[in-house]
Parts: structure tokens; sequence; C-alpha cells
């Protein structure tokens, strides 16, 4: 019963094995890569993982905070920042084993030529609550 | 309405119907149905005899479930021979359902979501909530979890220790939400205790009682950890002590040990000293030692070497570390608290850095994180 997020990169990770961006793929291979994509998600529901999943979009802005009574300074997008993260799938696991073969299947989504992208995803545990029995 | 007392007749009513021939699966199913039916009715209109009450609804429940399927004909078999109260007691009915529910074949996460449902009468809702999943998810969970069940045999005990393993981890590993999971896996642990006499059963109720005792203590206002040696003792349950140390007792005096008996006497010499000064800590190392030949467990020894840094000095203890793996969770926290108490406060602050950065929790983190930061500051 542990809490993993796999964490999908549009820059950041290192270079998937099928690397060819989606635009220069067939309208048929990008169905079918969202359509392998439901059906994952929709496969861990059915075996109790499935937590949450969420896209996000590639821009996004920098906010802090810039002293009382002033508003936040924004700035940004910048396109030197190294990681850009494209989204992420939350699951419920029994163990570190089956994040990781689910991490593999998640991986295997099919891409150009309808050949697994092989993409590196980044598998991060969840802090936990702590434990009651301490010694 | 008794909420309670409504969710402690679940298991009873469940059995019977199981007696009486319902598949496990589907009589679940109708419990809780009629326990939905108990929740909207009783308030205005309660039953004189309300396991009566739901034995009777959660049947109609299963009979009109089962009415449009192919079970048709099996049903009306089931019809004839209905009232057929085998010789079985409630209490082994009661028991038999907690093993099923730990039944090897399932996953830890699917036992604890079926035992929490089928035995505690928490709703899906309830338990999606205790394990922050969505409800679809967990209801998945539970319905897998029932089919892979739906073949074993309810008529034979398995393993207990199966049970208090899927109860431990109800009590040890929860969230703090709206379901009282700890109390929760008190009460199951009690119920348990009352069906089957058995010292481990005993010896995890009291470990139960006996942490659960120290709750109040365990966490300052700001919900930050407080650990052992600097918990407010006043603030410990007394009541909650007492009775774990007496069903503690009970079950050492038969002489059948077991890790959740010597988990608890560890837990037991804790409760019993006015002040962490007074610990009996050579008593503690003893008890390390037979935990740690009952269970070999890693976390075990790492236990120990703390007791025995306590016991025997942080020499001591950084000696009996030396001996372990130290890629061991909490093995750079109990390496730090060893060398500040040895006064080497420099090398306790990169260790409790590290500790923290190596934490499975944020209260933990957050905790080793201040240490380190008091002894950085020189404080």
């Amino acid at each position: 019963m542990a809490k993993y997020l796999l964490l999908k990169h549009y820059r950041g990770a290192p270079a998937a094995i099928n690397d060819v961006p989606m635009d220069r793929w067939t309208p048929e291979e990008v169905s079918a890569h969202v359509q392998y994509m439901r059906d994952f998600a929709a496969r861990l529901e059915g075996t109790g993982e499935f937590v949450d999943s969420q896209a996000l979009a590639p821009e996004g802005t920098f906010v802090r905070f810039d002293g009382e009574g002033r508003p936040p300074v924004t700035d940004g997008p910048f396109a030197e920042t190294k990681d850009l993260v494209a989204g992420w799938m939350v699951i419920d696991v029994d163990s570190y084993e089956r994040a990781v073969e689910l991490a593999g299947e998640l991986s295997a989504a099919p891409g150009a030529g309808g050949k697994p992208i092989h993409e590196w995803l980044e598998l991060r545990p969840f802090l936990t609550a702590p434990p009651t029995v301490t010694e | 309405m008794d909420e309670v007392l409504l969710r402690s007749l679940t298991p009873g009513v469940l059995a019977v119907l199981v007696r009486r021939g319902a598949d496990f699966a589907a009589a679940e199913d109708a419990v809780q149905d009629a326990l939905v039916e108990a929740l909207r009715v009783w308030p205005a209109d309660p039953p004189r005899d309300p396991k009566g009450w739901l034995v009777t609804v959660a049947w109609l429940k299963f009979l009109d479930a089962t009415r449009a399927d192919a079970a048709r004909r099996r049903r009306e078999d089931l019809v004839e021979d209905e009232p057929a109260p085998g010789p079985a007691s409630a209490a082994d009915d009661t028991l038999q359902l907690y093993f099923l529910c730990a039944h090897p074949s399932l996953t830890p996460s699917s036992a604890v979501a079926l035992t929490l449902r089928a035995v505690g009468g928490l709703t899906t809702r309830q338990i999606a909530q205790a394990y922050l999943v969505p409800e679809a998810t967990m209801a998945q969970r539970i319905s897998r979890a029932k089919r892979t069940v739906s073949g074993v045999r309810f008529d034979r005990p398995g393993d207990v220790a199966t049970v208090l393993r899927v109860l431990y981890l109800v009590f040890n590993e929860g969230y703090s939400g709206d379901v009282d999971l700890a109390a929760e896996a008190i009460r199951l642990t009690r119920r348990l205790a009352a069906a089957l006499d058995h010292p481990e059963v005993a010896g995890l109720l009291g470990l139960m009682l006996l942490h659960h005792a120290r709750r109040a203590a365990r966490t300052a206002s700001d919900g930050s950890l407080v650990p052992l040696a600097e918990q407010d003792r006043t603030r410990w349950d007394t009541r909650s002590i007492a009775e774990g140390v007496a069903i503690l007792q009970a079950a050492l005096a038969r002489d059948r040990l077991g890790e959740f008996q010597a988990q608890a006497a560890i837990a037991a010499l804790h409760a019993d000293a006015p002040t962490a000064g007074e610990t009996d800590w050579p008593q503690i190392v003893e008890w390390y030692d037979e935990l740690a030949r009952l269970t070999d467990s890693p976390v075990v020894r790492l236990n120990r070497a703390v007791a025995v840094g306590e016991a025997d000095g942080p020499r001591a203890g950084l000696a009996a570390l030396a001996a372990l793996d130290d890629s061991l969770p909490r093995y750079a926290a109990v390496a730090a608290y060893l060398h500040e108490r040895d006064g080497d406060t420099a090398t306790a602050a990169r260790l409790y850095a590290e500790a923290a950065r190596k934490a499975p929790n944020l209260a933990e983190r957050d905790h080793l994180t201040r240490r380190a930061a008091r002894l950085n500051a020189g404080r």
C-alpha cells in the first residue's frame, strides 16, 4: 500500500528510444497512443490501483511573493528550464516492484510506426503518514 | 442510532447468509445493501431485534439480486431449505470471516480493504477516504478481492498469523481521516480475541492498546512528532495502558511467546516508566533479543541498537549498529541519534540531514530536519 507518482516529461528526461515528436506521427498513431493511455488508466481502475491522472499544458508561469502589500512577481516561461513536466499518473500499489512493472507498461505506449515509445518515466514514491508503532 | 453497534452486527449477518448457501461476494453485497437500508429506516423505526432485522433484509436483498439471473434455480433450492442454521456458533462464523478476508491469496491492500468492509462493516466510501484513493478504485479493489476468495471454502480456520498481519497493517499504516483506523483496528482485534483464544491475538491487542494510549502525547499541537523520550507522560491514557498490560500479562503467562507479545512487552516497559530516564533499558534489550530470535528482522536489530545505546551507552549502541546494513530504512536516523548522545554533534547533524532526505514520511522528515537545524545552530 504505497502511492507512487509516474511522471512524464516534455523535457528533462533522457531521450526515448522511439523518439519521434508526436506531430510527426500519423493521425492513426496518435489515436492509438491516446487509446492506450485511456485503456491503461481504465485497467488500473479495474485492479483497484488507480488514484489520479492529469496532463499539464507545456507553458506555465513562475510566481513569487514580492513583499507585503505588493502583487506577486511573475516571470517566464523560461525556455532554458531543464525540467518540463508533461503530466502524471498516481497509483496505489502493494510494492515498489509492482510500481516499476506498471511504469514499464505505461512506457510501452505506442508512438511512431505503432512501435512502443520506450519513454523514460520518473517513478517517485509519496511520503506517507507516520506509522503508529515506532519502537 | 449507534453506527458502531450496527457495524458490529455485520460479520454475524454475513455469516448467516453464507451458511444458508449464498456465495460470499453476493452475500457481502446484500449485507451492505441491508446496512444502508438500516441507516435509512432505523432512526425513525428501530427494530426490537437488530440482528434478526438485518438478516431478514439482507436475505431478501440477496434473493432480489439473484432472482433475475441464471441462479434462479439455485435460489429456489436455497429457499426450500432456508432456515438451516448450522451447528457452528456465532464466534466460529466471525472467525471464519476474518480468515477469509485475510486469505493468503489476497494482496495486503486487498485483504485490508475486504476486512474493513466485510468484517468491519465500513462502507466503500469510508475505506476509500481512509486510504486516499477514489471510491471507484476502492470498489474495484474490494470486488476483485471478493472474486479472489469466492472459491475458498467457508468452513475451516486458516493461519491466524495472516489475520494478525492484516489487523496490524490497519492499525499501523492508516492516515488520519474521518475514519479512525487505529480505533477500528483495535475494535476488530478485540472481537477476534473474543472469538479466538490465542496468545498472539492477545499480544497484538495489548500492543495496539499500549501504543494507542500514547496517541495524544505523540503529536504537538502544531502536528509535529514528539519522540517518546520527550512525550508528556501525563497525557498517556492510563486506562488503555492498564488494559493492555493486563491482556499482555495473561498472554505471556501461557508461555507461547510470539512477535506481537514481545513487541507489546517492549511497549509495556516504556509505559511502566514514570519518566524517560527511568526506563528499564536492559530489559528492553532482552526483549529485542527475543524479538530478533522470533522474527530475524533487520528493523528489530536497528531498534535494538537504540536500546543498547540507552542501556550501555552510545558507543555500545554504535557498535551494535556497525554490524547492520547501512541501507536499512532509518539507519541514518539511528546513527545520528547515537552520535548526538555521544557528543559528536557535527556528525550527528550531518546524519540527521541525510536521514531527513531519506525519511519515508513528512512528519519524520520535518522532525529530523529540525534536529539537524538545532545542532547546526549550536543549540
